[in-house]
């Protein structure tokens, strides 16, 4: 097993599945069959086979396992991967969200299946490799091409206005990439090395972290999405597919999370220590704004896309407490969050399947004719609203604990956040669920068929569970996060002896 | 293996009526959840006298592990349960109420298609209820916190098809939510004191962490919260009152009431379980749970008095005027969990616990009986059509007179005869009065006006409901049945909770027996004596209580009964006062105006203005249109797929970092 490259077996297997799907016929009743089998099949396999990442994964080492390293070209780039505790998880997260997209698209994409699926077969490529990618270099190549799918399938896929909505984020991320990568270069040149394993240990000087950290910021900002670049967010979602919405929500925005413990907090320490407060300041303001904009949506989508950003303020705000508490705390909601805005999502596509609309108003009374459903939904929300006893929960707590430890008007403003978000996700239900079903249109919806349940039942069986027990989480995470965190208070008392002794 | 089974059977009920409630039908969900409860509430009696009445040792508690729950440096968190008198009484307090609303709820929902649904809820609630008593640390606590409101939240929007019940429903759930900002903060606060957030750890520390008089630490500032640098002394203010904050929202005192009595919309059984005689005390559990900490600050206590005192009086005075039976009785809850924070405030908690326990039966007997009543009269709820029922529904009446006596504390004073609320409020009464507090004056007196007005509106919903000439439709008059036995006999057990319950355990809960009783589970510093003074205060202090029920209970009987004009003649000629007490103080209309729409203005206009006026216009769109602009035309060349925009990226990415490449080799 130490022999197995496994980590490149997760990586590139849905390579495969595209190989299968490019030598398949798409066309017609049997073609379109075909294409779903192998898609499935493929992101399945790929699901279990990652599994075994977890199984195999020591949670008392903090630093990378399973580790595999080829010199690539002559250029210093190699090929290197690892996993340790803060990244092995979003891996697990990314295989086992797959089959819910393919799954969610089963029936709601009727045009060109087969490119559909190989998109997001690369897509999975790509935001696997991000976490798993210990060079640099080879994080930046799939941290941007991650963009590429996505920007395709919501350009073609996508709503009524998706060339807006694919061209809003392909500017802000733009944005973020090319300054991203000018800081690749940089650090490249100061270092000597696009070794991430090597970056993580140099310690770049003060000066240059500001800059660095400045130009990756605004990358991973980008991504996360943190206010005020977060506007691409809720028109990418309104006008992606529901899977599109899913793997967005569920893994694309942790690209920025995970970012932001891996590069800026742990190559950056200093500057992450300067640019704390500003990090603070725009996570409230991100979740008390988007809360209050989340509230006042009449389409269901957005509603969901706002409280996105809201819930990222608490990871970000997290993320920059650096301590156990935060840290952790803000993997834990990346992880949940992936989890419950995905299903939240696959919700709105029940419903959308049906009657084509996201307005609210279309809406009101579901639960007389739609039980299942509703009580999903339910669970949904209250996951949302952080409710004890699911996974929403866990790490809205830690963070504002983390949070209130290092500044304690952070955690004031960041705990509105509990009301807010029971304002809108409630507000939400009631419109949709509650009430007399009066509407004629709804009359003859059904409630969630099998596939739907399958859909469904097993995201909201892991948020509860999440709520009573994250331990396997939080174990897998602890080590590797003491040691960050245990890193950046060194590195920053190590500075301050340094000025002490100039001075 | 006992205290497993009592918090666990109400979830085994809950999963099987909510998971096959449609598969067993209503009539099992009804027996099974009961039928748990049932065994559940007699383990519990069993647990108080093991527990409570048991001679043990000061200190004493029993830990029971469930299992790990979150671990993240510092916050080491399971589920556990903590048993100890003061969670042994609320085991007794909660199945008992909670076993006799089941059973009640099997005759009231009779009619009602959704049950198996009901009674899940019911049971989930009594879960939640007791994972938040049996609590060993604050984040369970806050777990079962979270959960009544849930189970509370679902009960009160249980009859969904009305737009009134589910506006109520989140309105109690967001209410809660403000003081659950205080509770949160108030965790992290405890946690960045103590390190730690487990009971256990927080106790042992907080005996010893103010420093004496004097000492270095006493101005040494241990905490900077919200910009104030914090001593031991007022850090510990700072949290108490953020607790206290969660407390006023649970338990819907002033400014966080406005909830409760819109709650009222559940269907009945629930109120007398969620919103009289269980969730809403959950508050004054919190502060009792954390008396080692609150008997620290005296400043935070003086707080909970003045919000105690006021609510008791400002909730008594709306009761006066409200017309709905359910709501005067609502009011009258609010009200008297006042008196309960009161006792807290001035450091009678025995006091306050005592009050709590005799509440939960006169309330939920006064709720079930209200019930019965609406049950009678065809769902109707409001007392101007009611009237003359006293000799349709015998039973039900004799059980609300009960009730009655019982909340306006009938007794012989200076006898041990009375009922339950002569004693609890005596108690709580007196204790204040003899408190070193320093709002003691000013909460005895809103106190004893409330105790007025508390017999006044509870008398003259009795007059109004049972005496007098019916005012009824005929037909509505025609159909009024007594209730079945189902719900008659859970009233005959209360009513026998009401009138015992104070006579047999006040020497427990504050009184002779006080330290072997709670052994420890309630904390009291040295300095303070009022177990032991408050039985020396003057004769007409003692009496106090006991002229203003005579007060209330004359005047109503002459507003009522005697001359049934004189109330009316009142409201006309005393408009704006009479309109300001219908309108419970102009709270709905102010917060409705402070918050609910000034948060949607807010959020329309950052909307609005800040996302697409300001930044997509600055930002995105400006560079955007452009694009769009030029894509057009593009498009119209090309074949119009977007293909060739994403391999124009592809080559675009590829040739950055081909660049990036060969600039790193160089």
């Amino acid at each position: 097993m130490t022999d197995w490259p496994i980590l490149s077996t997760v990586t590139f297997l849905p390579l495969v599945g595209v190989l299968l799907l490019l030598l398949t016929n798409g066309e017609g009743a049997n073609g379109r069959r075909n294409v779903l089998n192998i898609a499935l099949l493929t992101t399945v396999v790929t699901f279990i086979v990652s599994l075994f990442i977890w199984i195999g994964f020591d949670n008392s080492n903090p630093g990378f396992q399973m580790v595999e390293k080829h010199e690539w070209l002559s250029t210093g780039i190699s090929y290197h991967l690892g996993v340790d505790g803060i990244s092995m998880l979003f891996v697990i997260l990314t295989t086992f969200l797959m089959p819910f997209c393919v799954l969610a698209s089963w029936e709601a994409i009727e045009k060109r299946i087969k490119e559909y699926m190989i998109a997001f077969l690369l897509l999975q490529v790509a935001m696997t490799g991000v976490f798993v990618g210990l060079d640099i270099v080879l994080f930046y190549i799939f941290f941007e091409a991650t963009l590429i799918p996505m920007f395709i399938i919501i350009g073609v896929w996508g709503g009524k206005d998706r060339v807006y909505a694919s061209y809003k984020l392909f500017l802000y991320t733009l944005l973020g990439s090319v300054l991203m990568m000018l800081a690749v270069m940089a650090m490249y040149w100061q270092a000597g090395t696009t070794d991430m394993t090597e970056l993580l240990k140099f310690g770049f000087p003060a000066g240059v972290q500001t800059w660095l950290w400045l130009a990756c910021f605004a990358a991973f900002a980008v991504k996360m999405p943190m206010w005020p670049v977060h506007t691409w967010l809720p028109d990418a979602h309104v006008q992606a597919p529901t899977a599109g919405s899913v793997i967005l929500a569920g893994v694309m925005l942790k690209l920025g999370g995970y970012g932001m413990i891996r590069i800026l907090l742990q190559m950056f320490p200093l500057a992450s220590e300067y640019f704390a407060p500003m990090v603070f300041a725009l996570s409230v303001i991100a979740i008390i704004y988007t809360s209050l904009v989340a509230m006042m949506q009449d389409d269901i989508k957005k509603l969901i896309a706002y409280s996105s950003v809201a819930h990222m303020g608490y990871v970000t705000m997290g993320i920059f407490a650096a301590n156990q508490q935060g840290v952790q705390g803000a993997i834990f909601q990346m992880l949940s969050h992936g989890i419950v805005s995905g299903a939240l999502f696959l919700c709105v596509g029940v419903v959308y399947d049906r009657l084509h609309t996201r307005e609210i108003s279309a809406y009101g009374g579901l639960v007389n004719n739609m039980p299942k459903y509703a009580v999903a939904f339910m669970i949904l929300t209250m996951a949302n609203v952080g409710l004890p006893g699911t996974s929403g929960f866990v790490g809205e707590f830690l963070t504002i604990m983390g949070v209130f430890r290092v500044n304690t008007w952070v955690a004031l403003f960041a705990a509105t956040g509990v009301i807010l978000s029971a304002s809108y996700a409630l507000w939400l239900y009631r419109r949709v669920i509650f009430g007399a079903l009066e509407k004629e249109k709804l009359k003859a919806l059904l409630d969630l068929s099998t596939r739907e349940k399958f859909l469904l039942y097993p995201l909201v069986a892991l948020t509860i569970f999440y709520g009573f027990y994250p331990m396997p989480v939080l174990n897998a995470t602890a080590a590797s996060v003491d040691l960050v965190v245990n890193n950046y208070s060194a590195a920053l008392a190590a500075a301050k002896n340094l000025a002490l002794n100039v001075h | 293996m006992i205290y497993k089974a009592i918090v666990f059977l109400p979830l085994i009920g809950f999963l099987i009526a909510g998971l096959f409630g449609r598969q067993i039908g209503a009539k099992a969900s009804e027996y099974v959840t009961s039928g748990l409860m049932i065994i559940a509430a007699i383990l519990s009696w069993i647990v108080f006298f093991n527990v409570a009445l048991h001679h043990g040792e000061a200190g004493e508690v029993i830990k029971v592990p469930v299992m790990q729950w979150m671990q993240s440096g510092g916050i080491d968190v399971e589920w556990s349960f903590r048993i100890d008198t003061l969670s042994a009484i609320m085991f007794v307090v909660v199945n008992s109420v909670s076993t006799l609303v089941h059973i009640y709820s099997i005759g009231y929902m009779h009619h009602d298609p959704h049950r198996p649904r009901f009674f899940a809820y019911l049971s989930l609630f009594t879960f939640a209820m007791l994972m938040l008593i049996t609590s060993d640390n604050l984040a369970q606590m806050f777990f079962g916190w979270e959960g009544v409101g849930l189970a509370s939240y679902l009960l009160i929007g249980f009859w969904y098809k009305k737009p009134s019940a589910s506006a109520a429903a989140m309105k109690a759930f967001i209410v809660n939510r403000v003081g659950d900002f205080g509770f949160i903060l108030g965790i992290a606060g405890l946690f960045v004191l103590f390190g730690s957030i487990s009971f256990e750890t927080i106790f042992a520390a907080a005996a010893n962490y103010l420093p004496a008089e004097g000492a270095p630490e006493a101005t040494q500032v241990v905490a900077n919260i919200f910009g104030m640098e914090l001593t031991r002394a007022t850090a510990l203010t700072v949290v108490c009152l953020l607790l206290f904050m969660g407390a006023m929202g649970k338990s819907a005192q002033f400014l966080l009431h406005t909830w409760l009595p819109d709650a009222m919309e559940g269907p009945t059984p629930v109120s007398a379980l969620i919103h009289a005689a269980t969730m809403v005390t959950a508050g004054v559990f919190l502060v009792a749970r954390m008396s080692p900490v609150f008997e620290l600050s005296p400043d935070a206590l003086t707080i909970v008095t003045i919000i105690g005192a006021i609510t008791a009086f400002f909730a008594a005075t709306v009761g006066l005027v409200q017309n709905d039976i359910k709501r005067v009785i609502a009011y009258s809850t609010c009200s008297q969990l006042g008196y309960m924070f009161v006792a807290l405030g001035v450091g009678a908690y025995g006091a306050a616990v005592f009050h709590l326990f005799t509440h939960a039966f006169f309330k939920a007997l006064l709720f079930l009986c209200a019930g019965s009543v609406i049950h009678a009269v065809d769902g109707e709820q409001d007392m101007r059509h009611m009237g003359g029922l006293r000799s349709h529904i015998k039973l039900t009446f004799a059980m609300m007179l009960i009730g009655t006596l019982a909340i306006t504390g009938v007794g012989i004073p200076f006898t041990p005869i009375g009922f339950a609320g002569f004693f609890s409020k005596d108690f709580i009464i007196e204790a204040t009065y003899a408190s070193h507090s320093p709002v003691a004056g000013f909460a005895f007196t809103l106190l004893v006006i409330a105790a007025m007005f508390t017999s006044f509106y509870s008398w003259r919903l009795i007059f109004l409901t049972f005496f007098g000439k019916p005012r009824a439709s005929h037909e509505v008059m025609h159909h009024v049945h007594e209730s079945p036995n189902v719900m008659l006999v859970p009233l005959y057990i209360l009513a026998a909770g009401a009138v015992l319950a104070g006579v047999v355990f006040k020497e427990f809960f504050y009184g002779h027996d006080y330290d072997a009783f709670w052994k420890g589970a309630l904390f009291t510093s040295e300095q303070n004596e009022l177990l032991h003074e408050f039985h020396h205060v003057p004769a007409l202090v003692a009496l106090s209580p006991f002229i203003a029920m005579l007060i209330g209970f004359v005047t109503a009987w002459y507003f009522y009964i005697k001359s049934p004009e004189t109330p009316k003649r009142l409201a006309a000629s005393q408009q704006g006062l009479y309109q300001f007490l219908l309108n419970k103080w102009y709270f709905d209309e102010l917060y409705d105006f402070l918050f609910v729409r000034s948060a949607k203005a807010l959020g329309r206009f950052l909307w609005k203005k800040g996302d697409v006026a300001v930044i997509d216009n600055y930002g995105p769109n400006g560079v955007a249109a452009r694009v769009v602009d030029i894509t057009d035309r593009v498009v119209k060349l090309q074949s119009g797929y977007l293909y060739h925009y994403a391999f124009a990226m592809l080559i675009g990415v590829a040739a950055l970092v081909t660049w990036m490449m060969l600039g790193s080799s160089m």
